[in-house]
């Protein structure tokens, strides 16, 4: 059967061209890869190759024709043994497919072809992407506890999960020999070796796509950024290689991997050092985003991350690090990921929180109980995939919301809160939603400075004396 | 390896000839091992390296010095391909012409709209892929590549119907439609992807190797990376520490010129020698021929002593050359048209191996053509698959975002 030659697509976005000369003649011989033509848009001159071999039979379209459109036959191929006459233009026309759509590179005019508006669905669907399983119940502990720094229920965690697999292994600077700039990984060097704990060089970007291939590889490395501060340098490959490619692999390729370090504001370290990226990867699908408060949080939220199979962020506080709580006194005990927790039960208005704003927002409910308001604090915990269940089951009973979180306002956590509420509690809201953030400043170095630019204790009383229209 | 090298440019075991011409035969340049080439400006480090060269077996080092003597490609080919099976000849130029017609056919699929967004084919470089995987232990060492990537997955044994099908956006495809051109992945395979971000796959491709190591398995990653991506900052944390730790990587630089409109000399210092980028680490570095199969081959073998002998990472500049644009519409003003012919022309590897095995009567015409005739069958079945495969069923948007599977390399 002869073989179409069609006008083809050079770009993502031409439909026609102007076919501006034939290389060949009918009568030639052609093989795959041979220029036969060159083509002319308005952007470029592109040459033609041709895909099959054989004889070229006829040239349908002449040179120098303008406005020929895409996928139409501009010449026809003969195989051995075929003659001019074996052609039928017509009835190969009709088959033409669509024209191409999708952007591409260098040709200025990208992306945008791919975006078509899938509005009306959209609106149904507007929830994050849904999780494989519901987070298991939360198992009630009501054996022996013991009290342990935030630190040390880090520490305990990591020991206790390397202990039970052999392919889980730390990395970052100085976690190793240094026993951890902020020493949550004293001893560990001593237990496993060098082998899996793995003191790095100063170098995010490298050590944390190298992370990311030793998970997609499985093993289960959990990586030490000294701060959240310095995974900026490492955050394409958090976000486009550890969140991306189970997506991208159709299931194929997981990556179990635990990115783990202070994050938010410090003392006195200034702006480049004091952020909160909480929002920042809450914000991407693939990504498992915790930050816990209290210690045994801490050690049974961290072992969850590391036995869980895909990417975590796990952010802890350096203020909290050396704070002690009662922690369940277990190798076994772990806190599912996706669940928050009401840490003060209340029914006049619900601060919901998480990390370090966790202990003011507990303070506030305190003296808001000496003013006879009843603050309901729930305690996050995961900030993605966020348990939203649980606040609006809150804010059911307690008609008012406040959230409270140390992040920069614009599309922060608290602007997810209150859009939650807007979408799933509106009618039983009795006051607008309030969010308590940190300013929208980078952080100052001067001590009364940086008090203003965090949220406080009274803040958080005043947000909720608002809200209950108690002022 | 050569350990002292006269007038320079060290080989992998032999002289390229003429050390000071500047072209014609690009074989085999070796550095890390105390040796550097006189065009290079900056003065020679006095530091002794570490992480020199494996001695090359003498046999092959014969045979490549023999190669290097012969003026025209077709003879070095022919020397090389001393002492291979013919199978493995023929199974070579099998490779190779199945990676041409499919990313012609992918072209012209792309040309007819059924083929959407970026498509980089890899048109004129694929005896470096070839002839690296015919080096590879199946299933044992690992790939990962960028997103110049069709011939890669190819090579290492993913079926054509599944690429064709991602290419196409369809259910059959290797991520099942949600991946494209420049995603896809085969834990079987062992080919770890398929990146977009340039110099993002250097890391993991290390990460792949160091998790083998970990794990204690015989294999290596080879991590494949453009003369372009070879700028990028990563790619060279990736070198500090895989030298630091003795990674088992073999970083494979395919230098085809060209990064996007860039010509490497306009992007890249000392771009003559980019396989010396890991000196500084003490990583050993060789530039090959990346236009013939068996150099490629050769090089490769030799390489992988080295890498699994357990000394750490090398470093292969691959001299090659891209004859399409960079992805599907670049109207390629920063190159001549001439350039291109004559690379096609002069150069072209399935040209040359296809000529040696005619001329060493390794094959005849017919047998050439039963193999032309294979190849066509197998591309025009994964045209059709990927055409006929549906799309993928809208469930599917939210599907493979989280995993409750464990992994299996993972699992307890
Ligand atoms: C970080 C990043 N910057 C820019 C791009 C856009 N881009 C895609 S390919 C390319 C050129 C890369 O050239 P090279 O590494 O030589 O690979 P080749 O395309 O020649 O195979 C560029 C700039 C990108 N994908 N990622
Ligand atoms: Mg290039």
């Amino acid at each position: 059967m002869p073989t179409n030659i069609l006008m083809p697509a050079l770009s993502p976005t031409m439909t026609e061209g102007t076919l501006a000369k034939w290389l060949v003649k009918e009568g030639d011989m052609i093989s795959a890869g041979d220029v036969i033509a060159e083509i002319e848009t308005d952007k470029a001159t592109m040459e033609v190759e041709a895909v099959d071999e054989g004889t070229l039979g006829k040239i349908v379209v002449s040179e120098g024709t303008e406005g020929v459109p895409v996928n139409d036959v501009i010449a026809v191929l003969l195989e051995e043994g075929e003659s001019a006459g074996d052609i039928d233009v017509e009835a190969q026309k009709e088959a033409s497919p669509p024209a191409p759509s999708g952007g591409d590179e260098g040709s200025g005019d990208s992306e945008d072809a791919a975006t078509e508006s899938k509005a009306p669905a959209q609106a149904k669907k507007q929830e994050a992407a849904p999780e494989s399983e519901e987070p298991a119940p939360e198992p009630e502990w009501d054996g022996p506890t013991k009290t342990q720094t935030v630190r040390e229920a880090l520490r305990d965690a990591m020991a206790e999960e390397m202990r039970r697999d052999s392919k889980v292994f730390l990395m970052g600077e100085e976690v190793a020999e240094y026993q951890g700039a902020y020493k949550v990984t004293q001893g560990l060097l001593d237990e496993f070796g060098a082998k899996r704990v793995i003191d790095t060089p100063i170098t995010e970007h490298g050590f944390t796509g190298l992370g990311v291939g030793a998970a997609m590889y499985g093993i289960r490395p959990i990586v030490e950024f000294m701060t959240f501060n310095f995974a900026m340098q490492a955050i394409d490959q958090i976000i486009n290689s550890a969140a991306k490619t189970l997506y991208m692999s159709g299931g194929q390729i997981q990556s179990p991997i635990v990115f783990r370090g202070p994050n938010g504001a410090a003392a006195r370290v200034a702006a480049q050092h004091s952020q909160d990226y909480a929002n920042w990867y809450a914000n991407v699908p693939g990504l498992k985003v915790v930050a816990p408060w209290s210690a045994a949080d801490a050690k049974g939220l961290l072992k969850s991350a590391i036995r869980d199979p895909n990417p975590v962020i796990f952010l802890e506080n350096e203020v909290l690090y050396g704070q002690s709580f009662e922690v369940p006194d277990s190798d076994d005990w772990t806190v599912p990921i996706g669940k928050a927790r009401i840490v003060r039960p209340g029914k006049d208005v619900t601060l919901v929180t998480h990390s370090i704003c966790v202990g003011r927002c507990l303070e506030a409910a305190e003296k808001l109980a000496g003013e006879g308001i009843e603050a309901e604090v729930i305690d996050l915990r995961t900030i993605r995939p966020m348990d939203t269940a649980t606040i609006v089951k809150s804010v059911k009973k307690t008609n008012r919301c406040v959230s409270v979180d140390e992040g920069w306002p614009t599309c922060g956590i608290g602007a997810e809160i209150i859009a939650v509420m807007m979408e799933q509690a509106f009618d039983y809201l009795d006051a607008p939603v309030i969010r308590v953030t940190g300013k929208d400043v980078p952080m100052p170095y001067a001590a009364n400075l940086e008090k203003l630019a965090l949220p406080q204790t009274d803040d958080v009383i005043q947000a909720a004396k608002t809200v209950c229209y108690a002022d | 390896m050569a350990t002292s090298q006269k007038g320079g440019k060290a080989t992998s075991g032999s002289k390229s000839p003429g050390g000071s011409k500047s072209s014609g035969s690009r074989s085999a340049k070796a550095s890390g091992s105390g040796s550097r080439s006189k065009k290079s400006a900056a003065p020679a480090p006095k530091t002794s390296r570490t992480g020199s060269a494996a001695t090359a077996p003498k046999g092959r080092a014969a045979t490549a010095k023999a190669a290097e003597k012969k003026e025209h490609p077709v003879e070095r080919l022919a020397v090389r391909a001393k002492g291979e099976d013919k199978k493995l000849l023929l199974k070579l130029y099998e490779d190779m012409l199945l990676i041409r017609r499919f990313e012609e056919k992918a072209g012209q699929m792309y040309g007819m709209g059924l083929i959407g967004g970026f498509c980089h084919l890899y048109i004129g470089q694929e005896a470096v892929v070839v002839g690296m995987q015919s080096a590879l232990e199946d299933t044992v060492d690992a790939v990962v590549t960028s997103y110049r990537d069709h011939g890669h997955m190819l090579a290492t044994g993913m079926e054509s119907k599944g690429v064709m099908a991602e290419l196409t956006g369809r259910r059959g495809g290797y991520s099942k439609g949600k991946g494209g051109s420049m995603h896809m992945f085969s834990r079987e395979r062992k080919f770890f992807g398929g990146h977009g971000i340039v110099g993002a796959q250097v890391p993991i491709g290390t990460g792949v190797a160091f998790a083998m190591k970990y794990l204690e398995e015989p294999g290596v990653c080879v991590t494949y990376l453009g003369d372009g991506a070879v700028n990028q900052g990563q790619v060279y944390e990736s070198f500090n520490m895989a030298a630091l730790w003795k990674i088992p990587v073999i970083y494979v630089i395919e230098n085809n010129k060209y990064g996007m409109g860039t010509s490497t000399a306009r992007a890249a210092a000392n771009s003559q020698e980019l396989y010396h980028r890991g000196q500084a680490y003490g990583i050993p570095g060789m530039q090959v021929d990346g236009m013939d199969v068996l150099a490629v081959r050769h090089a490769s073998q030799e390489v992988l002593e080295h890498v699994k002998g357990g000394k750490g990472p090398y470093i292969m500049e691959m001299m090659t050359y891209r004859y399409r644009g960079h992805s599907m519409s670049d109207p390629a003003k920063y190159r001549s048209k001439e350039e291109v012919q004559r690379m096609r022309s002069e150069h072209d590897p399935i040209d040359r191996l296809r000529q040696m095995l005619l001329q060493e009567g390794h094959a005849d015409e017919a047998a050439l053509k039963e193999i032309d005739k294979r190849v066509k069958e197998v591309v025009t079945d994964a045209a059709e698959f990927a055409q006929n495969s549906p799309e993928p069923d809208e469930s599917e948007l939210w599907t493979d975002i989280y995993t409750a599977d464990q992994p299996p390399q993972a699992a307890e």
